[in-house]
Formats: C-alpha cells, structure tokens, sequence
C-alpha cells in the first residue's frame, strides 16, 4: 500500500501526500505551486479558462491530453504528466501565432486556449482529426469573437519527436499496488479516504470492502459536488485508470467503464455515424479527455449524455461483485429519478453495444441552445428494425422528457407492425404525450420538449431517404447546403 | 474582404494607425499577466463570502448567525449595522445597500459578510445564517410590475411632430415583442483585495471599470475620506459594462473587513454568485404602431419601452434614456412619440452592458422595419432605406432629441456591403431555397447601426493622464482609463509614443491608480481611447513642448523646428538621441512630468425635454447575414455574414477589427442562445456555464467577412480624427436576428415578424406556430 501520489511536472517529480484528496488540481496549482498562469472561470468544465495537459503512457508514447483543472482531483495525477502554462516558456510557436494574430484580448481565457492550442500541436488526444472549432469547444472567450483563435487553430500543428526520458520516468511511475490516501480536516476532524486499486480484480475487492465509497473516474460531474455544492466525500473510490479495455467485434462494441469519451468516439462512429456525432457534442474536448461512457451511465443523470442513444440500441451493462457478474438490459439499470439496479459492493465494469443490422434505420438526435458543449433538454435515440416495409421492432428512447432515459413504450407501439409511412411516424408523435409529462426548466418547457421530440419523429420522415440502409449520418442543416 | 484580422509588422513599429500587437499579448500568452487574484497575496489575507437572501422580496424579522460564527476557520461575521459609514453602493442613487438592513429586494441579497481563513472555509460557513422572514409580494416579471405599478423613476416621453398622423396614413402596422437580458460573462470573475494602510489608509486591488467610484463609495462606506482610498487596477479580464458600478460591492465588503479587522481581505466571487448577484442587461417590451405609405416609408410612429431594472436605479435611467436615442438608429422619425417605463422589479439590479440601452431601442426599430416589410411584401432593406436620415438640409436630418445628423455615412456604407455581399442575388437564390426544401428554411437581412458616442450625462465626459519622462528617456504613462481587453493601454501609448517619436518599448504602461489621476469617469461608452488618448496627448504634448525649448536653445533655432522621430530629436543642425535630450533636459532643470486633460466639447442635453445634442457625434457600421433554421426543431445556424465597420481613421486596425468580431459575435449570443431564466420565485436558474450558454467556437458563422470602412474619418476633432469602437458594432448582431425573423415568416407565409430574442430553439418554434396560427396544419413546411 502506497500513501502519496507521484506525477511529473515539467519532467521533474512531485511526490505529494497529506492532502485533501478532494483538492482540485487548479487549487493545487494556484495555491502551494505558485502557478497563476491557469485561471478559474466558472468551476464547473464548462470555460476551459483552466485547461491544462496531462499525458499518460500509451503504446510505447506518451498521450497528452486537455483536462479542466478545476474539476480534476489532485490525486487522478498520479503517474501521469502535467504541463501548465508556465511550462511552454513565451515563445511557444502557438503562443507567437495568438501575438502575432491578435488571438488575446482580455487575456483572462488565453493560458487554456494557449494550452489547447499547444495540446493540438503535441498531437493530443482528441485534436489530430478534428476541426479546429472542435478542439476549442470548451474554451469559452468572451471578447474576441474566436476569429483570431481559430486561425492560429489552423496553422500547422506538428506532432514533436518522441520523448523516451519521459517515457521511462512514467514507467517507473506504474503502480503495482493500491494506493490509499488518508487526510483528516483539521477544522471538522472528518476523514477522507481516497482509493486507487492498481488493477479491476483489486477494485473489485476495494467495492466489497468500501461500498458506500463514491465511484469517480473522469470526476466531470463529481468534481462539481464539491467545487459548487460544497459536498464532503468522505470516501473515493478512483476508477479512472482501469477497465479502458475496448472490443470491436461483428457483434459489437465492448466498452470498459473506464474508457473515456475520446478513445470511444472513433468506435462508436463506426457502430453508427450518429452516434458519433452524439458523443462529439458531449461537453467539450477537454470534458470527453476525462469523462468515462460507462461511468457516466452508472452514475444515472436524468438526461443522461449516451443513454437514450445506447438503450435504443439496446445496450447491455456487464455488473461485477467481487468475482460474479451479471448482464443487465442498460434499460433496466435506471430505476427511477436518483435511484439505479445496483447492489452493494458491485460496480459496473462495461457496456455492450449491439451492432445495428443493415437495414435498421437508426437516428439519434440531441438539441441544445447551444450545438457544442450544451446538456440536451430532449435527447432521441431511435432503431426501427424492418422487416421489408414493415416497422418490425421499434426501440425509441428519450433523454429529458423523464426523471430517467427512458423507451417511449406508447410511441414504439404506434410503430411495430406498421409500414413506415408519415401517418405512422405522426401517430408515434402523438403518443409521446401518454409516454412523457416533461418537466419544465432552464433547458426547456414541457410543451417544447414535448413538440420537440414529435417533431424528430416527424422529421425521420423526410431523412429516411437512403431507404433500405442505415442511414448515413446527417449533420444537422447538411440539406441546406445541398438543396 | 479579409476573413481574419491583419498581421502585425514588426515589433518596433510606432505609428498610430498601424496594428500593433495589445501590449499585454505575451504575458496574456504565457500566463504572465497578473489578474487580481494572481498577484502575491499580503500575509494573514482573509477571504470573504456573503449570507445571502434566499427570497425575492421579505422583511427580515430575525437573523442568527450564531452557527456562522462557530463554523470552523470564521474569524468574524458582519452585518450591516457594523458598517461605519453610508451602507450604500449605489452610482447616485443611494438605494444599493451593501447588507441589506430590514429589508431584501432580490433574491440573492447579501445580508451578512463572512471573513475567514480561507474561501471555502467562507463559502461554507455563509450557508449556516439563520434568517426569518416575513415575504412580500414580489415581482419578478415586467407584466407584474406593470400590473402593480411598480417604477424606478417616472416615464419619460420623447416625442416631436404629430404622431396622430397615424390615423390618416396609409397603412398600419402594430405589434409587440420581448428581447431578454443578457449576462456579461466577463471571464474573469468581481474580485477585491483590501489592504488596509497606516493612519486609517486603504488599498484595494479592484476589477473595476471605475476606480474613482469604487474609492468614493469604499470612503463613504468606510466614513473616510477619498484622499484616505486607493483604488488599483493593471487589468480586467472582461468587463463589457458589467465592472462599472458592479464592483463597489465587492470592494465595500473587502474594506469592510480590512477596517474592522486590520487584516487585509480579499472577496472573489465564484462564478454562480456572480451572476446571480449582479446587475446584467435590461430585458425590453416593445409594443409599437406605425403609420407607413406604400413604399415603407414611416409617417408616424408610437412606440412603448417596457424595462425590467431590478430592485434599485444602479444606471437605469441613464440606460433606458439611451433605448430612447437609438430608436431611430438610421431612420428620420418625424412624427414620433416613444414612452419609455422603467419597472423595478424584485430581481438583481440591472445595469450597463456594452450599448447601455442602445440595443435595445435598435433591435425596436430594426423590428418595426421587418414587419413593415412582411405587412407590404416589401424587401425590407428597400423599406430600410426609403427611412433613412437624408442629407443636411434635406429636413430629413434631425433626431427625435433634436440633434441634426451631420456625419450621416450609413447609407454609403450599406450601399458598399449591398454590393460587396451580393444582397440581391442571394435573396433570390434564398428564396428558391425556401420554396424546395420541405423543413430547412433560410433568411437572409441588411441591418445597419449608428450609434451616438458621448456619456449622456455631460460632465462624465472628462478624462486625465499623467507623463512621466525620466532623465534616461523612458516614459511612464499613466491615465484615467482602464484596460479591460479592449486595447486601451496600447492605442495610448501609440499616441504618446508618437508624441515623443519613440518606439512603444520606451513607453512603460502602467496601472490605473486613483492617487495619480483622480475624479475619473468609468471606462464606458466607447469613450476610453478618444478622452484619455486626448488627454495623454495633452500631458505628452506639454512635456514634448519644453523639451523642444532645450532642443531649440541648444541649436538657436525656434522651438517649432525640433523634429522628434525615430527615437532621436532634431533641429539646426543637432540631431540628439532622444534619451540624451532627456538628460540636458533635466541638467537644465525643466519639468518633465505633466499631467493632462480633457472635456468633450459641443456636446450638452436637457433631461427634461429631451433634446439637444448629447453625443459628439456617431459611429456607423452594418451587417449582412445568411441564417438557416430547421423548422421542425427550431435550431438554427448562422452560414454567412457580412460586415462594414466606421472606426474613422482607426488609431489600431488590428484592434478595431478585434472589438468589432467580438462585438459582433457578442451580438448574436444576445440575441439567439444566451438565455436568462428566472423561476416564479425570482430565482436565477442560468447562473454558470453549463446552463448559461456564451457564443462558443463554432457559434462563429460559417463565414465572417469583415471590414473597417475605408472611407471613414472622424469629421470631429477626435484624437488622430479616429472613432470609438467598443460598443456599436455590437448592434450589428441584429442582422442575425431580423434573419431568422426572415426565415420564420418565410416558412409560415404570415405576414407578421412573430420572432422573440433570444431566439432559442424553443422560441422559433414558438414563433413558427404564432406565424401559422393556431389551426394551421402540422407538416414539413
């Protein structure tokens, strides 16, 4: 057993311990580090003014990439790399381009844009194939207008040479036991422990053994307890490293519950471009770089980023006690607003996702105000499988319109056994109203999610087009560049 | 026209006029430049967090902080009958209490101040106040205060010729719509640190747009006087109005304790609390009636303003008044009569954001003009124009205050962009579009803006700087304005350093500091660069005037023959490193300081009858923009926008062009995704990012094209004749919206503008089904 984390930072070694393990990374580095180059916007992942990178050995390189500091635990930075910032010196060819481009105004967001930018130019996770508007997605700035931005953005990122030092100082970093930190505040005299099993078998051990412990693996939504509520967890158990396992077969797609959104986006594009194009627009860069799928899943949010989509596709979640496991439809995990079918002491450790036939019809949609970065106020995920004309299954499922993701059962019935005609679709639409009784929020009105989601059903009729396959992905507007 | 802003030359040019770099860009870069809460904290620093009301509107009847006090790290908790001097933070008015006394009026009042040994030690105890109230009716919305009549001050009504007119014209056009609010979003968060000093002295580090009125209110708060108050402040990260009369509060509450406790003190909001607790954009009701020929043209118009200001008057009447001056934006009202109410409400104090009112009036008018359109078959720029101001002399040349438009360019500058973004054809082809495709429906619209530059309460309109020249040849300037982003430090020190023939190397740009430049007015009103650039000027000058003294009595020529330029002086036949000239300047004892001045000239106003002329003059600029929308989900993308911009002869083309993309794009986040939503009960329920959503990366539009208007020059004597910048090309965002305002009624066929800002999803589709009507078919269409 281990009580004190190592990373690397700027390739020297930092060995911390007798910390709250709740400390955020960006309290860390702005209080007992002196790093002031990385800001606090907003405490919540959403402002990217904290962006920073962490890389991690991966194959025989190191991974870079963005994180939100200000919702990153201290200790998930055990055994990786940092760079701030300050690491880049000034003359950084990203940080020449936003002088020389005018890509600062205020300068407040700049050092995350700036370590974006560079993470681009290292070849980080998430940022080789992406458009540019992407990659910065999470970096709100309010006074340029990101013209400036993004076409430093586009000037020619080059991947540097390997790193063999660093490659070696993050071997010698791999843990081969658990690493347990204990802290006691020394105002309340409470306790927290924070949990790192070094492999799944020892996490299954670790759940029997502390089963009231929170389960955190990328903290996107964890961190924010305590940044914002100012919650106590007493007791963490850090999945974050473990269970990253991804298998592509005929059959489909296995997700460990650790693989982040950002390693699951290219195979889950090639379940279905749809489905890609949902995990895209999950939080920004840097929130897929540390957010799990199947963490996410576990941790039951009433809008649920992938669940509409993957219980539409009709996911099955693999949950594991000690050494027993059990399948279990991801429908059925979701019991009702807050509470899911988990036992004590289990803990999910991955998700199956069921390659669509060719000739199903697949649509999965989200709307937000905003396209990127946004929480969806309705979520739609829809598989018709067919049988000729004939609708012979329907699986649709809803983000938003309920206190769970849940199948809209009076919907599909209006679909099975019917043709697939406007007049089914329209009366799949009207069902929606005995399916859901939406509740109304900052997101959207019950009346609006209410039209919204019949109107995705209504729309499917003018997308199906490519009849007889799954239908290609359609970035929204794409017909108003093509008529 | 060029898609991005101009690469900057080499490093050491000066010239004024030329894009230089923002003189903080490699510290912004690196993570060097200092932020408040980066700069080395004083020892034994106690952080602060307010009790805040959990109701809109109550009597306080009981207050237990008992379990505030006992809450682990708290060294001291105060309440408004500790302050020992005036409770107030308001701009004049004197209704903003710092702690509220009896009484709260928003939901999210401070009551009581924590001081403790670290912010989440603060953050935490501030939850355990035990407070009891009686509730009050509250109201939340403009139609509950409207029903209950409740006013910040009384309607005001600018009017002129014969709006009964109405009656005889030809056609008649009503109707009413409401705009939102919008949240600064300023990245960097209100934040204070009060250090106090000997002799009852008091520093404070303050993210303030206005340190004069930080220093006066912390003095009165405080009972000392201004003399015993230092404000300081190097940089904002964003400020866009929200830091103008905001950050007293927070300055108030770090001295607050500093006072009490001899500790210095620092209060950095988190980002829910600042939003929830000040001030943002004032949401509008607009309900209109226009009288128009067959060709658009308005004969007579009535127009009613409806505001929400919030619980207090902050800059409420000065805001509302300038709704007033912008609702003519390009267009000859000239039989007009426009009521303007300003509803207190139970909600946070609205206050200054970039446009201060101006939009809001523009986005009216700009409405009237659509629908006008839509109620003629009229293309609406033809209806734009047939309503512009005319030439002087032509009658068509005077404001509805009375003030003649004499530097009118929005005509030339929308003829430019008409032809350059290719209006027509693309209205056409728009069009064909919207006829083809069963749910995709495209809008296309012109906008333009003119908007008036001056402070409407004239004797803002002043400025001061102080020069230092030291005997090596190194400047340090120092002026009354404060640097935000906008660039303001960097246009000052081109003019001084063109003063003086230097490279901007020489010129050492300092904080903002109220005990070197005193009685300031805010940074607002786009007036930063045109008074204190004026007034560096000035200081610059003076100083630059006795050195050609030496100059000229060391070569025995006339002092107006020293010639300063590339870092050397020159006269007769002595051509002197500027640095050498500076030390037998000082040998000869010549003063090499001067402080500088200045006062807008000819401008002046009369509140009671509304008329005069309140601005120096008017900035122009307009915007073409191409928009889609999916009319079965209501969501939208912006594909193309045009846009020419009047900076005058821009003192900093690289910066004007950065003010006006980000003006812009703050425009279309006004008026499409950002979205306040109160509940029932007064509470904020968009308080962070996650809910509140800013224009992020991709909201850009598809294609941006920008320009600064060629033509432009300031035909007042503005410093270098250039324009102010900061606030109009924010209106040019309104193009996005009458747009979507376009494609709605084109997907409905009403001939009505039935769109609402912001025009989220949500209210598209709301505004396609009031377009349909309430029996109209469900399909694609």
């Amino acid at each position: 057993m281990s009580d004190a984390i190592r990373f690397l930072l700027d390739g020297r070694m930092e060995r911390l311990s007798g910390f709250d393990p709740t400390l955020t990374l960006l309290e860390w580095l702005r209080g007992p580090a002196g790093r002031m180059g990385t800001k606090e916007g907003c405490a919540e992942g959403d402002c990217g003014a904290c962006t920073v990178l962490v890389g991690e050995l991966e194959g025989e390189g190191v991974l870079w990439r963005a994180v939100n500091a200000c919702i990153y635990f201290l200790p998930m930075l055990d055994g990786k790399a940092l760079m701030t910032v300050e690491s880049l010196g000034g003359e950084h060819p990203v940080q020449r381009d936003m002088v020389e481009l005018h890509g600062s105004q205020c300068g407040f967001c700049t050092p995350g844009i700036v370590m974006s930018l560079a993470g681009r130019a290292m070849g980080a996770a998430g940022t080789q194939e992406a458009d540019p508007r992407d990659v910065l997605a999470g970096n709100l700035c309010r006074c340029t207008g990101y013209g400036p931005i993004l076409e430093a953005a586009r000037r020619n990122p080059q991947k540097p040479a390997a790193d063999p030092e660093l490659v070696a100082q993050l071997r010698e970093l791999r843990r081969k036991e658990r690493l347990t930190l204990a802290w006691t505040d020394p105002a309340t005299g409470v306790a927290r422990r924070w949990i790192k099993p070094h492999d799944v078998a020892d996490l299954a051990r670790a759940r029997l053994e502390s089963p009231e412990a929170r389960i955190v693996a990328g903290a996107t939504d964890v961190g924010l307890w305590v940044t914002k509520r100012h919650r106590v967890l007493p007791e963490i158990l850090h999945i974050g490293d473990l269970m990253r396992e991804i298998e592509e077969t005929p059959e489909g797609l296995k997700l460990g519950a650790g693989v982040r959104y950002a390693e699951a986006h290219a195979p889950m594009k090639r379940i279905h471009a749809d489905l890609g194009e949902l995990v895209r627009r999950i939080g920004a860069t840097q929130v897929r770089n540390s957010g799990a799928v199947g963490a996410n899943i576990a941790n039951g949010s009433p809008i649920g980023d992938t669940p509409p989509a993957l219980i539409a596709l009709d996911a099955v979640l693999t949950l594991r006690r000690g050494d027993e496991r059990r399948s279990l439809p991801l429908e059925s995990y979701f019991l009702e607003y807050g509470k899911q079918d988990i036992r004590s002491g289990e803990f999910v450790e991955s998700v199956f996702i069921p390659r669509p036939a060719p000739e199903d019809f697949i649509r999965i949609v989200k709307l937000t105000k905003r396209f990127d970065s946004d929480i969806s106020a309705v979520c739609m995920g829809l598989r018709l499988r067919m049988e000729g004309e004939r609708v012979a299954s329907a699986r649709l499922a809803f983000g938003g319109m309920a206190g769970t993701p849940k199948r809209a059962a009076a919907a599909e019935a209006a679909l099975t056994g019917k043709p697939l005609s406007q007049d089914s679709l329209e009366a799949a639409a009207q069902a929606l109203a005995q399916d859901f009784a939406p509740l109304t929020d900052m997101r959207g009105s019950s009346a609006y999610r209410l039209e919204a989601a019949g109107n995705l059903l209504r729309r499917f009729w003018f997308e199906r087009a490519g009849a007889g396959g799954v239908l290609p992905q359609k970035p929204l507007m794409e017909g108003a560049f093509h008529g | 026209m060029a898609d991005s802003a101009p690469v900057s030359p080499p490093a050491s040019s000066t010239r004024v006029n030329a894009p230089i770099p923002h003189e903080s860009a490699k510290l912004h870069v690196s993570g060097r430049a200092l932020y408040a809460d980066d700069v080395a904290e004083p020892r034994n620093l106690l952080h602060l967090a307010f009790g805040k009301s959990t109701l809109a509107h109550a009597k306080i009847k009981s207050v237990d902080l008992s379990a505030v006090r006992a809450a682990p790290g708290v060294v001291g908790v105060y309440t408004a009958a500790d302050i020992p001097g005036a409770n107030n933070v308001a701009p004049f008015a004197g209704d903003d209490r710092i702690l509220a006394e009896d009484e709260v009026i928003f939901l999210g009042q401070p009551i009581f101040l924590v001081a403790a040994e670290s912010a989440t030690a603060a953050r935490k105890a501030a939850l355990l106040g035990k407070i009891e109230y009686e509730p009050l009716p509250a109201y939340v919305t403009i139609a509950e205060a409207r029903a209950a009549g409740s006013f910040i001050e009384a309607s005001q009504i600018m009017r002129r010729g014969d709006v009964s007119r109405l009656e005889s014209a030809p056609r008649r056009v009503s109707g009413r719509f409401e705009m939102g609010g919008q949240d600064h979003f300023y990245l960097e968060g209100q934040i204070a640190v009060a250090t106090p000093m000997e002799q009852g002295g008091m520093h404070i580090l303050s993210s303030t747009q206005h340190p004069s009125e930080v220093q006066h209110l912390v003095a009165h708060a405080l009972h000392v006087n201004s003399a015993d108050v230092v404000i300081e402040l190097r940089r904002m990260g964003g400020g866009f109005g929200g830091k103008e009369t905001q950050p007293a509060l927070f300055a108030a509450a770090a001295a607050l304790v500093a006072a009490k406790t001899g500790r210095p003190a620092k209060y950095r909001a988190d980002r829910d609390e600042d939003m929830e607790i000040t001030g943002k954009r004032h949401e509008f009701e607009i309900a209109y009636e226009a009288g128009v020929d067959e060709t658009g043209r308005l004969l007579a118009l009535k127009m009613d303003l409806a505001s929400r200001c919030g619980c207090s008057t902050d800059l409420s009447p000065a805001i509302n008044d300038r709704a007033l001056f912008h609702a003519d934006n390009c267009y000859f009202l000239e039989n007009v009569e426009l009521i303007s109410h300003r509803f207190k409400t139970h909600t946070v104090s609205n206050t200054a954001f970039r446009g201060f009112g101006g939009p809001q009036g523009m986005l009216a008018i700009e409405r009237v003009m659509d629908d006008i359109a839509l109620h003629l078959g009229l293309d609406p720029l033809a209806v734009r124009k047939a309503n512009f101001y005319g030439p002087p002399g032509s009658g068509r040349d005077v404001t509805q205050y009375q003030m003649p438009v004499t530097d009118f360019v929005a005509d030339r500058i929308v003829e430019d962009l008409r032809r350059r973004a290719d209006y027509e054809s693309r209205r056409a082809a728009v069009e064909v579009f919207n006829r083809e495709h069963p749910y995709l429906k495209r809008g296309i619209s012109l906008t333009p803006v003119k908007f008036g530059i001056s402070f409407t309460t004239t004797h803002l309109n002043q400025a001061g700087a102080l020069v230092h020249v030291y005997a090596d040849g190194s400047v340090h300037l120092n002026h009354g304005g404060t640097e935000m982003g906008q660039g303001l430090n960097t246009k000052v020190a081109q003019i001084t350093a063109d003063v003086f023939g230097l490279g901007l190397e020489s010129i050492r740009v300092t904080s903002t500091r109220t005990d070197k430049v005193p009685n300031t007015s805010a940074t607002a009103a786009s007036s930063g660069a045109d008074m204190n650039g004026w007034a560096a000027w000035n200081g610059a000058e003076t100083i630059r005037l006795r050195l050609a003294e030496v100059m000229a009595k060391k070569a025995g020529v006339p002092p107006e023959e020293a010639v300063f330029e590339g870092g050397r002086v020159r006269a007769g036949d002595l051509d002197l490193p500027f640095p050498e000239l500076c030390r037998l300047a000082y040998l000869a004892r010549t003063q090499l300081s001067a402080a500088g001045f200045y006062a807008t000239p000819k401008i002046h106003y009369d509140r009671a009858t509304h008329s005069g002329r309140p601005f120096l003059y008017f900035c122009y600029g307009a915007a073409v923009s191409e928009v889609v929308l999916d009319t079965f989900t209501g969501e939208f993308k912006t594909l193309r926008t045009d846009l020419i911009h009047d900076v005058g002869r821009s003192l900093n083309p690289a910066i004007d062009l950065g003010q006006v993309e980000g003006a812009f794009v703050q425009g279309v986040g006004w008026l499409t995704i950002e979205e306040l939503v109160y509940d029932a009960k007064g509470r904020l329920t968009t308080h962070a990012p996650s809910t509140y959503k800013i224009p992020c990366a991709s909201d850009r539009p598809e294609i941006l094209n920008m320009e600064l208007w060629r033509g432009g020059e300031n035909r007042e004597p503005t410093i270098h004749r250039s324009k102010a910048v900061g606030e109009p090309p924010f209106m040019l965002g309104i193009s996005v919206f009458s747009a979507l305002t376009h494609a709605v009624a084109s997907a409905t066929g009403a001939a009505c503008a039935t769109l609402e800002a912001p025009a989220t999803p949500e209210r598209i589709l709301k505004a396609l089904a009031a377009g349909r009507g309430e029996a109209g078919p469900r399909e694609g269409a």
